[in-house]
């Protein structure tokens, strides 16, 4: 592979640089739990690496330069009126060149065997990923398991070894899906379904949260996602069909998209089918997520914010389909 | 009759009643200060109607310094708050205070700190440089500064009555739609920069006609001072982009208060559209900061070291590069919306090949010390410790370039600590070296070195002390605009950054400290040649502080470094402007720009509020006061050449009694 080739000849770079950056082997992003955050940890110490080929002279530079020609040294060579070379601006345009073209070629490679949207290439083959539905909420994450018909509030479980392409969507306003130690992230927008595909490789509790600012629960917007055997997954999905709650759309997913800050985990046995949908179709012409948002109108107003969302009656049927972030881009 | 408007709109938080007591107390004292020494008049006459260029320079870089004091007070608490706040603690604000600080501290140290002392920095010194007796257009000048200021006391205002918006500096919709911010903090938001906004993009036109059009006898463009191109193509960038972010800010707007739906999350809305529309703006925004911050390193560095700038061409050439890849870099803000690889790709492709030509820029600074004769003034401690510093952000901004690294590191501390790295490192450090240059051609006497020293070496630890704590961070896993986390391990790092936002603090201080014993001591520190630096560009041909018409006969330029050029012709000493002189056409003071900047303060005001008549009111002042200049057909004059020959016959002989020994040691030193 031509990721392993550049590994390979980055080696001592790499080495120089896992010992600047590598001050805790309990950081997330530099100790990932899966594929996709292996490869990114790579490639952010191939860029850190690489870069240090212009950073390291110029800092030295600097200083060598302003201490060797500073005013009281006569010995040093002055001639005031140089201001020209054509060998040293080659060098000083072509170095950067160089190196800005390798990374643009790294950047080209890794922007698509990286792209959130591609399924990830498993070594046994063939394996279906497993899905699980992400919709941010204000201030949670529900998670909805449409192979298994159950969803939760602010916990996920997934076995490891399995690929899992989470789509993402939003019940709200914009927030941003990740789990630092499993690698990237995507934005979760309403009306919008967007997607990410990433797997872990190891057993663990991992803390996953919302990275993008959404409003004054924001700070606890955060979720464990549980990576166990087939067989933990497994009793867990049946602890949550234990569950006595049920998810029907529209009353009670309204009933849980009211604001609420630092949220209990909560586990739905029931789940209206096609939930996932419906979210995303109740942000589109004729959805009735404005009618259903004056609900929440109080608990916006909060505090001296005297405004009042305003309402609208009509709700009619919903029609237009879900649309993509790939093509709405 | 008063809209929205209630007593409860004062917020009764300690924090900020504390603050409200305080700045009541400080300005009535000021406002009784004025008034019993009778400086109403003399405030009025030589400042709030001057078209001075050099005087609205100076007003826009006080008005900065005040907003730094704020903005950095929104810090200090930002900082102390995540200090205390972790693992279950709460700290001392809750939420709905700490996400108006955040927004706020952004808000107001890009527009309102950032932006005056660029644009306060290019009016000192631009039309100098250039040899011009004032810009193109003097009265759109004054506008431009009142409409800023205008902006300034909406964002002050939000403090005491209302709150100020809970978005992010950039007010993302659908968060900033009505929905979800229902309060008036977005309006004031929209407001602010609206007014402020319109008085940039006046500025960006009158300084692109002014550098285009009223250079000196031949000033040729590749013999503009550097200062002046990168200036030159800030101005563009300002003109390009300023109109995108006033469209975007009227649409969110228009969803806000007619109930349309361009960014709502239904009925067609979308949020991706302002996403888009809003870096479209910002990103060319951090290049209008940073270039002219470029322009102030060359001048500093090739004067201090006492030798021409290396790669004059390259330098501009870079300059004009960086201004036109600047607006084909702006989806790296956002790749993790989810657009597809190839369009990320092409983004972080673009985005990294701007590290080539900011590179060349500091390859060349490093060749201008290369065999010159350094002299460590303060101004040049910037200029090392910004090649340093911004050398260590570029480095950030190309890791943060690459697409698949951005999905993990967006939205992280890594961000904050990249964008502080560059704008503390190149802005911030550029503008306070760009004080300390220029001030005594502001004021006539030079800064005190001792403490200017201690400023900067305060700012240059304390950053590192601040933001490498966020870089780490990062790598665990920590957000930006958290008001509290979970993770205690997080909390000894982000103690060390609050430790060093205080010692940026004590650098601060020391800057407030250098301005009081520089003004205490301005009989020793007196700039008598108006050449206190033996500079290279025309600035330092005429006298400091310069009169208020630049130069009694306009200077020629010869090459690059003119000033420089006629001083080595002239036997080592700069030439001395002599009789005969002529009459001198200046631009009359204006009363218009600061009342219709009065009557757009009123107008935001009422329409944060919905106050719809005294809207009218407002908007109908701006146009009838308007009108009034437009119909004012007396607004230049003569000034006699008596009177030029007698202010510059003080000028030679203050130059007589002092300079003498000044140039013969010059003489010295050059030989």
């Amino acid at each position: 592979m031509i990721r392993k080739k550049y590994l390979r000849v980055l080696s001592p770079l790499v080495l120089v640089s896992l010992a600047l950056l590598l001050t805790g082997c309990d950081s997330a992003l530099m100790d990932p739990k899966g594929q996709v955050g292996e490869e990114q940890r790579t490639l952010i110490l191939t860029a850190f690496g690489l870069m240090q080929i212009v950073v390291i002279p110029v800092i030295v530079m600097t200083i060598a330069f302003a201490w060797r020609y500073r005013r009281s040294n006569k010995n040093a060579t002055y001639s005031p009126d140089w201001h020209h070379s054509n060998k040293v601006e080659a060098v000083v345009w072509f170095v950067p060149c160089v190196i800005i073209a390798f990374l643009a070629v790294l950047t080209w490679y890794t922007s698509h065997s990286l792209d959130p949207h591609k399924p990830l290439d498993v070594e046994e083959g063939g394996q279906e990923p497993m899905v699980i539905e992400a919709v941010s909420l204000d201030w949670k994450w529900l998670f909805i398991y449409p192979e298994q018909g159950i969803a939760t509030v602010n916990e996920i479980a997934f076995p490891e070894d399995t690929p899992v392409r989470f789509r993402v969507t939003s019940g709200s306003v914009m927030n941003s899906f990740f789990i630092p130690r499993l690698g990237s992230q995507i934005y979760a927008m309403a009306g919008m379904d967007n997607d990410v595909h990433l797997i872990a490789d190891e057993q663990g509790v991992y803390p996953g949260r919302s990275t993008n600012y959404s409003g004054a629960g924001f700070s606890d917007m955060t979720f464990d996602a549980h990576v166990g055997s087939q067989q933990d997954f497994e009793a867990w999905v049946s602890e949550v069909r234990e569950s006595s709650e049920s998810l029907t759309f529209p009353e009670e997913y309204y009933d849980l998209a009211a604001p609420s800050e630092d949220a209990e985990i909560q586990y739905f046995s029931e789940v209206s089918p096609s939930l996932y949908e419906s979210i995303i179709k109740s942000f589109q012409a004729g959805g009735d997520h404005e009618a259903r948002v004056s609900e929440f109108a109080d608990s916006y107003a909060e505090g001296f914010g005297h405004g009042s969302a305003h309402s609208d009656d009509e709700s009619a049927e919903s029609h237009g389909k879900p649309m993509s972030a790939e093509a709405a881009e | 009759m008063f809209g929205k408007l209630s007593l409860e709109a004062i917020p009764t938080d300690p924090i900020v009643l504390t603050t409200i007591v305080a700045i009541v107390l400080g300005g009535g004292a000021l406002t009784a200060a004025i008034t019993y020494f009778k400086k109403w008049g003399y405030l009025w006459t030589e400042w709030i109607t001057s078209v001075d260029h050099k005087k609205l320079g100076i007003m826009y870089f006080i008005v900065a310094l005040v907003m730094l004091l704020r903005g950095f007070a929104d810090a200090i608490m930002m900082r102390s708050q995540l200090a205390m706040a972790s693992a279950g603690a709460e700290g001392f604000l809750p939420p709905s205070h700490y996400d108006q600080i955040f927004t706020a501290h952004g808000v107001i140290m890009i527009f309102f700190v950032a932006m005056p002392m660029v644009i306060g920095l290019m009016n000192l010194v631009v039309p100098l440089q250039i040899g011009a007796r004032d810009v193109a257009f003097p009265f759109l000048n004054n506008l431009s500064f009142w409409l800023f200021a205008a902006g300034v006391v909406l964002v002050n205002v939000s403090l005491f009555v209302g709150e100020f918006a809970k978005t992010g500096w950039l007010a993302y919709a659908p968060l900033s739609g009505l929905d979800y911010s229902p309060g008036v903090g977005v309006d004031y938001w929209i407001w602010a920069l609206q007014i402020s906004g319109i008085g940039t993009t006046m500025t960006g036109i009158n300084f692109f006609v002014t550098i285009l059009k009223m250079r000196t006898k031949g000033m040729t463009m590749f013999r503009m001072p550097i200062f002046t191109w990168t200036s030159l193509c800030a101005n563009v960038l300002i003109i390009a982009s300023f109109p995108i972010l006033t469209a975007t800010i009227a649409l969110l707007t228009l969803d806000r208060y007619l109930g349309m739906n361009f960014f709502t999350t239904d009925l067609g809305g979308n949020m991706m559209m302002y996403v888009n529309l809003i870096w479209a703006w910002g990103h060319p925004e951090v290049y209008i900061l940073i270039l002219p911050a470029f322009g102030v390193f060359s001048e500093v560095i090739a004067t201090f070291a006492k030798k021409r700038l290396f790669g004059y061409n390259t330098m501009v050439w870079a300059t004009v590069a960086i201004t036109i890849l600047s607006f084909v870099v702006w989806l790296h803000h956002f790749f993790t919306m989810g657009a597809g690889a190839d369009v990320n790709a092409f983004f972080g492709i673009m985005t990294m090949i701007i590290a080539i030509p900011t590179g060349v820029k500091i390859f060349n600074w490093l060749f201008t010390m290369y065999r010159g004769r350094l002299e460590f003034t303060s101004p040049v401690l910037w200029t090392l410790g910004f090649i340093i510093t911004f050398t260590l952000g570029g480095m950030t901004g190309v890791m943060l370039s690459v697409p698949a690294a951005n999905f993990v590191l967006h939205n992280s501390l890594f961000v904050i600590a990249h964008f502080h790295n560059v704008i503390i490192g190149g802005v911030v450090f550029g503008m306070l070296a760009g004080l300390t240059y220029w001030f005594p051609k502001a004021f006539g006497f030079t800064l005190n070195e001792k403490w200017g020293k201690r400023s900067f070496w305060c700012w240059f630890i304390g950053f590192y002390v601040a933001f490498t704590p966020l870089y780490v961070l990062a790598f665990f896993g920590a957000v930006r605009r958290m008001q509290s986390y979970s993770n205690p391990e997080w909390q000894p790092l982000m103690i060390v950054a609050w430790v060093g936002a205080l010692i940026i603090a004590a650098g601060i201080a020391c800057t407030l400290i250098q301005f009081y014993v520089s003004i205490r001591d301005r009989k020793q520190n007196q700039d008598v040649t108006g050449d206190p630096w033996d500079g290279r560009t025309l600035e330092w041909a005429t006298s400091s502080p310069a009169p208020f018409y630049n130069f009694a006969h306009l200077p020629e330029v010869h090459g690059v470094d003119g000033f420089w050029e006629a001083k080595k012709a002239n036997g080592g000493v700069p030439p001395i402007s002599e009789p005969p002189y002529q009459d001198i056409h200046m631009p009359k003071n204006t009363w218009e720009g600061p009342i219709i900047a009065l009557f757009a303060t009123i107008f935001g005001f009422a329409l944060v509020w919905h106050i719809w008549w005294l809207a009218i009111v407002g908007g109908i002042g701006m146009f009838a006061t308007f009108m009034a200049r437009i119909f004012n057909d007396d607004v230049d004059y003569y000034v006699p050449a008596a009177e030029v020959e007698r202010i510059e016959r003080e000028h030679r002989q203050r130059l007589k009694q002092k300079g003498d020994l000044a140039h013969s040691t010059r003489l010295e030193t050059q030989s």
